[in-house]
């Protein structure tokens, strides 16, 4: 599985363009950014950024991609942890049991609440994907199960309330972008715990909450392509431009 | 817990319900024909109808129609491999009613031989399916084991001689249900089973007395497993098995 997501990186085609047409070629600008040295977060996050931007750009495009733990979300987990890889040399076998922490946090998210923009909106999509890259980059970094369990905890605190508003309805926009803030939210929030900064709340009870706040979100707001950013004047012009299907 | 239940499928996007799982209900078509499909009506109803071609749906139910896997990265060309292979489709939006859920396709298939098959199938989050109809007949099962489904005489002893035969070959049944069109008419069971069942069963089956039809549905579960489709949601009641003990409707064929 993590030489699946190692070769979705690989397979990246700056060419392609999503069925919209409103995504393509995302990754390949924060690459070469990247190398031209012009960013100001640093070539490490910039690292993590373009990753998550390339996975999120080639789900949009039909590509092959690992689900983690949704398709939608599927650049957040890969970028930290092959950024991490690229940048400390962590053997096969530590990334590994990462990606077994990471599916530890998602396993608790799910069925403690849940793991799709459809059922309780971003907060839970890329919410639980921070909260797995959160967790396993602790993990990399030596720190124990409290700062594992807090580092995820503080993600879904970051994310709380974030809705699921994708235009016409389409994995692309903003999904492509969030997956590069979920990947970065979860490097603040690692830190964070490894630095000792812990969630002053016990992350079941972040767990229930964000639960609780996806229960009381519209259904415009989950999926739908209705609410939100899909509701823009913007927004609404591209969905009707796509139409459905018959 | 399976690492596989939240890490996972692999799989060409953009959505696991609205690609992975339309080429899963494709497949899962295919199998139960049990030949080459040449024509296919496909008919979209709810969300697959509004935002089904964004996400490829359409090109992914054809790819599964084809034989294509989920990680398959033919797929946004399924539609041009289907004129090469031969497979004539249309594609159209349907209301199935509110009961249907809103990822669901329903499809007249037709094979080489001219056997035709009409299924109405779910994508319920996650690449899981769950086929509601087969022929006009309620099924509900979610493809994740391997499912027999037999229609017999509706007179006594079918279910043993089915049931027995598999215990023969140490073939454990998970979930049973049994329908009838009416006293003495047409009767159907559909078994879901812990192991595959061996090609050598499914030809006894259909040579016993009293069974008109066997048709196998293998998703290759056991395989796709280990790519991790099956998916743990707090919301989601589909696949629970416990509800399916009971028998259904009317008792059938005993």
């Amino acid at each position: 599985m993590y030489e699946a997501m190692r070769e979705a990186v690989r397979a990246y085609d700056p060419a392609r363009a999503s069925k919209s047409a409103l995504v393509g070629g995302e990754g390949e600008k924060m690459r070469n950014a990247r190398e031209a040295g012009n960013l100001i977060c640093g070539d490490f996050i910039g690292h993590t950024m373009e990753i998550a931007l390339k996975l999120g750009e080639s789900n949009a495009c039909m590509r092959r991609i690992v689900a983690a733990p949704t398709a939608g979300s599927c650049g957040v987990v890969p970028a930290v942890l092959l950024a991490m890889e690229a940048e400390r040399g962590f053997p096969r076998e530590r990334m590994i049991h990462a990606l077994y922490v990471a599916a530890g946090i998602g396993g608790v998210i799910a069925n403690r609440a849940f793991i799709a923009g459809a059922a309780g909106g971003c907060q839970a999509e890329i919410g639980t994907a921070s909260a797995m890259a959160a967790g396993a980059a602790v993990f990399l970094m030596g720190g124990g199960a409290d700062a594992i369990a807090s580092a995820a905890a503080l993600t879904l605190k970051n994310l709380m309330g974030l809705v699921c508003d994708p235009v016409a309805g389409l994995v692309e926009i903003p999904c492509v972008k969030r997956n590069a803030m979920g990947a970065v939210n979860a490097l603040i929030c690692a830190d964070e715990a490894l630095a000792g900064i812990y969630s002053k709340i016990p992350p079941d009870q972040v767990i229930d909450a964000m639960r609780a706040v996806g229960k009381a979100m519209p259904d415009d707001l989950k999926e739908t392509g209705t609410g939100g950013l899909a509701a823009t004047p913007w927004g609404i012009e591209v969905g009707e431009k796509i139409g459905p299907l018959s | 817990m399976n690492i596989l239940d939240i890490i996972g499928p692999v799989m060409v996007g953009p959505s696991s319900s609205h690609t992975a799982g339309a080429v899963r209900i494709g497949l899962a078509a295919r199998k139960l024909l049990g030949e080459e499909v040449r024509k296919a009506e496909i008919y979209f109803h709810g969300s697959f109808m509004a935002t089904g071609r964004g996400h490829g749906t359409d090109r992914a139910v054809v790819a599964g129609l084809l034989g294509f896997a989920v990680e398959d990265e033919r797929i946004p060309e399924s539609f041009a491999y289907a004129g090469e292979s031969g497979l004539a489709f249309s594609i159209r939006g349907i209301d199935l009613g509110d009961d249907v859920h809103a990822n669901t396709v329903k499809m007249n298939i037709c094979g080489e031989s001219g056997r035709g098959l009409e299924v109405i199938a779910s994508s319920i989050g996650g690449g899981r399916i769950w086929i509601d109809e087969i022929d006009g007949l309620n099924i509900n099962v979610g493809g994740e084991y391997p499912t027999l489904i037999v229609h017999n005489l509706d007179e006594p002893g079918h279910v043993t001689g089915v049931t027995s035969l598999l215990a023969d070959r140490s073939v454990n049944i998970a979930a049973m249900q049994l329908y009838r069109m009416g006293r003495g008419g047409e009767a159907v069971m559909v078994l879901e089973c812990d192991q595959e069942i061996p090609g050598e069963a499914i030809l006894c089956l259909r040579r016993l007395d009293g069974i008109r039809k066997v048709t196998y549905l293998n998703m290759g579960i056991g395989h796709e497993t280990e790519e991790g489709h099956v998916r743990l949601s707090g919301e989601d009641n589909h696949g629970y098995k416990g509800k399916k003990m009971g028998f259904l409707a009317d008792r059938a064929g005993g």
